[in-house]
């Protein structure tokens, strides 16, 4: 056979999607391995079905695993280079994400005329045309992965088991990957049952000898990252954020104590957290999301450091417990997933629209820190930061992250522990003399209580909700004395945002266009303006990980540019903050689908706006 | 201070400057006395002492008294309490609630508390009346009850702590009066020395919008016909006469008179320790007027608390955690 050359692409994004049965997840984990190991830089993000175990074959039973990989991936991806439709459920769930011209790999055997129907199809979508404009490889999986293992003489249903490894095989021949580094997890995994390991090893090779023999295809070689030196690992949102949180303990020197309620995905991190039992953290369920935040403000009541994880409406269950904290002045960090709503809305789906609440969600005027994870990884680096945050200024902190952000996986440089941030808190008071009592109201520089340990004999004292005299820490219904506690609580946190890092830009300090990103909108907004500066346009991109307060230059950076955009997975909510804050005509790009933006979305969007008849307000994506 | 010997503590010192704010004639006033007495007699330092209360009248309890103290909102107050104490074993953890707090809006929490048997101790002001808000009818409210919220009376029927927190798994269970200095003194230190929760109920008297709500059992005239003192080990008599006593068929409880005809080995014996908590159920369901009232401990039985098995392992050592930020599948890059 003629051996044309691969085709060289910097990046590129494929998606495996079948049912539940169809080890979605095993091929997309094994195959970001395999990436990551090779030195690309690799993002993978899961997609679940809402439901635990839905109809097979239904469109409500697709799961489907993306890897984006390549010289950079900070995102899953742009539109899918090739899409794995294991049934023609999981094809019609997941073509509108496939690029133009891009190729399904389909599984035939499962393209009976009872399997269309179920997806809703009326016809054989692999050839009434649907797919006109894709490239399509045509695989009787079932089949040919039979004949691949017939020789181990395993039942029918034993045999199948392994046909996942057949589809793994063909990409991993695709796209230009060894297949050593799954081998050596096969063998590892499956050390104690020989017969499995055989027909999985047989069926890989058999997928990649398959795509070996087709004809007319000659696959692609994706170009390495260069990164490094370091130690690296693959890490997904919510191990990094239990992974901070054990870090968190390790440079303060206090316990952790994490309660949560379970509740999709949050209780991601409580799982990890029982799972790794790292030291100094002490992971508790609670009967309840106020439950779970009121045993976490306890842990930080008696000197620990109290941590809790909500998502969804668990927020507003736990609003009052926050305004307690911001009362009492204590540290609490509430590590926050945002998913679709109202109420249930989209289970599984992204979305940024609790900004305004964690911001503004509670009664009385309680300011509250509030950070936005932006990448997997980067949960770590926030918690510290909340964690900084929370004891240096005796406030509770809000740390939003999504649901993408939670399950989306990227290889991390393993930082050394040593060279983490310092994060003991300030020394306890000395014990009162005569004549100078303690006060636990007292402020220092920053405006900040001090953190007594219970247990300290002389420093005893109360907290609690009622308005406090301050200094004495004494109730006070004193009109004037209120004012004031409302003013310095308010300037306690405002003053944040000149013990912050300045407002990050990338790209010129001025000029035409800025992109604004916050929380996920990260990577989609980085790899657009890229794009665009690749092809010449004067474009910047200045991301916040601080939401409240906002860097002390936002206004003076914002200015600088002629417009500023705002993409937001919401209708516009940090625009409005921009826009009563510092009287800013941001533009709002916003998108309320479930779904991050992609990278060429944006890219898209500007290349149109910048034509003058779309200068005009009223952008539509 | 030299020396290791602790200070002989008063209740004084248990004290705080603040005004004590409830109305005048307020059984929390009796409450608060009795309980820094209580605390000054534990031999505890009042640093290893938290409080952590609810909302209500009973909610500023902390506020007059010189521990740690944590005033909270409804419903919060004993799962914060659950946080500091697996946060902090070596503090003595009180929680001050009224009836409409844990039997309202902290139901729930109540429930899982006790089921977790969390080594924290309670102390129920039941005044069967929502005080602070002026007098609306409580979860506790018995049928019939007329407050401004029930013109009618109440319909519904009343929940009790005690049956409720029983029949979760409580491990020790109490029942005291304001006015009964000794006894309160009594169960609180018992409550102190328990291994795991602890519920003192306190009957209460809301002076302004309940006034006389528990006359039945503290009217030293009466109460020894309307009222039964628990001993364990000792058989369940009560009467000006010590004429009358308890007997149990199957589960339901009899009252009996004591004569030739009805021998004492027919009187239930008290049992604190008993691992089934049926008997305690069912004494601490009596009411006042078709039984007299049980009083003092029903049960005192031990089981393993969550602070004992939530085993934290301290922050160190480094390497640990070098280890776990790394991974099972780490990879390095010259
Ligand atoms: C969130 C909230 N809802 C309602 C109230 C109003 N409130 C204050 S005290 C109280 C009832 C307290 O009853 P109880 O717990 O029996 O205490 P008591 O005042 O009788 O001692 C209510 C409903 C409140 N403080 N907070
Ligand atoms: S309202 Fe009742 S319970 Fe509250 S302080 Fe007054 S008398 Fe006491
Ligand atoms: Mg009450």
């Amino acid at each position: 056979m003629a051996h044309h050359p691969r085709t060289d692409l910097e990046s590129a994004a494929i998606r495996f999607a079948g049912d539940f049965g169809d080890c979605i997840q095993l091929m997309g984990d094994q195959f970001a391995r395999t990436s990551a190991a090779l030195g690309n830089a690799v993002f993978t993000a899961p997609d679940l079905p809402g439901e635990i175990r839905s109809r097979p074959g239904t469109l409500g039973g697709v799961h489907a695993f993306q890897v984006g990989f390549g010289s950079s991936a900070i995102t899953p991806g742009d539109y899918v280079h090739t899409l794995v439709a294991m049934t023609p459920a999981a094809l019609r769930a997941n073509l509108p994400d496939v690029a133009a011209g891009g190729i399904i790999v389909a599984n035939t055997d499962s393209f009976v005329a009872e399997e269309w129907v179920k997806a809703g199809y009326d016809r054989d979508p692999l050839s009434d045309g649907t797919l006109t404009g894709y490239r399509v490889i045509r695989v009787p999986v079932t089949t040919l992965n039979a004949d691949a293992v017939s020789a181990l003489k395993l039942s029918p249903r034993d045999a199948d088991r392994s046909r996942c490894f057949f589809v793994l095989g063909l990409m991993y021949w695709l796209y230009d990957r060894p297949l050593d580094a799954t081998l050596h997890w096969l063998r590892d995994r499956f050390a104690h049952l020989p017969d499995v390991y055989k027909a999985d090893r047989r069926s890989l090779k058999a997928g990649y000898q398959f795509g070996m023999d087709l004809p007319g295809h000659a696959g692609f070689r994706v170009a390495a990252q260069v990164y490094g030196p370091g130690v690296f690992r693959r890490v997904n949102g919510a191990t990094a954020l239990a992974l901070g949180i054990a870090a968190a303990a390790n440079r303060s020197g206090r316990e952790a104590l994490f309660a949560s309620f379970p509740f999709a995905p949050a209780v991601e991190l409580l799982h990890q957290l029982m799972e790794l039992q790292p030291p100094g953290v002490c992971p508790l369920q609670a009967e309840d999301e106020s439950a779970a935040a009121s045993m976490a403000l306890g842990a930080s009541f008696g000197g620990s450091l109290g941590f809790t994880a909500t998502a969804g409406p668990g927020l507003g269950n736990i609003s009052d417990v926050i305004g307690l904290a911001v009362a009492a002045e204590l540290p609490l960090v509430v590590i926050h997933t945002m998913r679709c709503g109202p109420a249930l809305g989209v289970p599984g789906k992204p979305e940024q629209a609790d900004l305004l609440q964690a911001i503004h969600g509670r009664n009385g005027e309680s300011p509250v820190p509030v950070l936005a994870v932006r990448s997997p990884a980067d949960g770590f680096d926030v918690v510290l930061e909340a964690t900084r945050l929370t004891m240096r200024y005796m406030t509770p902190v809000i740390v939003l992250t999504d649901v993408g952000l939670l399950h989306a996986g990227e290889p991390w440089r393993v930082p050394n522990v040593a060279t983490l941030p310092d994060l003991r808190p300030p020394a306890s008071p000395p014990p009162p003399t005569p004549g100078k009592p303690f006060l636990p109201y007292a402020r220092d520089v920053r405006l900040a209580r001090p953190w007594v340990v219970p247990g300290t004999p002389g420093l005893e004292h109360r907290v609690g909700g009622l308005e406090k005299e301050d200094g004495t820490g004494v109730v006070s219904y004193e009109p004037a004395d209120h004012e004031h506690m409302v003013n310095v609580r308010g300037q306690k946190i405002a003053q944040i945002a000149g013990d912050i890092p300045r407002l990050a830009l990338e790209g010129p300090p001025q000029g035409d266009l800025l992109f604004l990103s916050w929380g996920g909108t990260y990577g989609a907004v980085r790899q657009a303006v890229e794009s665009l500066r690749t092809s010449g346009f004067n474009v910047s991109h200045g991301h916040l990980r601080h939401l409240s307060p906002l860097p002390a230059d936002t206004s003076d950076v914002l200015r600088r540019f002629k417009r500023v955009v705002v993409p937001e997975l919401n209708c516009g909510q940090l625009v409005s903050l921009l826009r009563s804050q510092y009287s800013i005509d941001c533009e709002s790009l916003p998108k309320v689908q479930g779904r991050q933006f992609l990278g060429a979305e944006l890219a898209d969007w500007a290349r149109g706006s910048f034509r003058p008849r779309l200068l005009s307000p009223g952008v539509e994506l | 201070m030299t020396g290791t010997s602790l200070p002989v503590l008063s209740a004084k010192d248990f004290a705080t400057d603040q005004t004590v704010r409830w109305c005048p004639g307020c059984g929390d006033y009796s409450v608060l006395t009795n309980f820094q007495h209580a605390l000054a007699g534990l031999g505890l330092p009042r640093e290893r002492v938290a409080v952590i209360s609810g909302f209500g009248c009973a909610g500023r309890l902390p506020y007059y008294l010189n521990t740690y103290g944590f005033h909270t909102l409804p419903g919060r107050a004993l799962p914060l309490a659950v946080g500091l104490k697996a946060a902090r074993p070596d503090l003595t953890v009180w929680v001050a609630v009224g009836e409409g707090d844990t039997l309202g809006p902290g139901v729930g929490a109540l429930l899982h508390a006790v089921r977790r048997n969390v080594d924290i101790k309670i102390l129920l002001f039941n005044n069967e009346v929502l005080g602070l808000t002026r007098g609306q009818a409580s979860p506790a409210a018995r049928v019939g009850t007329r407050t401004r919220t029930t013109p009618h009376g109440s319909t519904e029927s009343d929940l009790k702590p005690l049956p409720l927190a029983l029949a979760a798994g409580l491990t020790f269970a109490a029942r005291t009066a304001d006015v009964d200095a000794e006894r309160l003194l009594n169960v609180v230190r018992r409550a102190t020395f328990h291994r795991g929760t602890a519920i003192v109920e306190v009957y209460q008297n809301c002076h302004v919008y309940n006034d006389g709500a528990f006359d039945y059992a503290t009217d030293p005239s009466i109460k020894a016909e309307t009222t039964l003192e628990l001993e364990h080990g000792k058989p369940l008599i009560f009467g000006s006469d010590r004429e009358r006593g308890v007997r149990l068929t199957g589960p339901t409880a009899d009252i009996v008179e004591l004569r030739d005809d009805v021998p004492l080995d027919d009187i239930l014996v008290h049992d604190e320790s008993l691992p089934d908590p049926t008997q305690s159920w069912v004494l601490s369901r009596m009411t006042f007027p078709e039984y007299p009232e049980c009083f003092g401990v029903f049960r005192a039985v031990e089981r393993p608390t969550l602070d004992e098995i939530l085993h934290v392992p301290p922050p160190g050592p480094t390497r640990a955690l070098q280890d776990l930020l790394a991974g099972d599948d780490p990879w390095t890059v010259v």
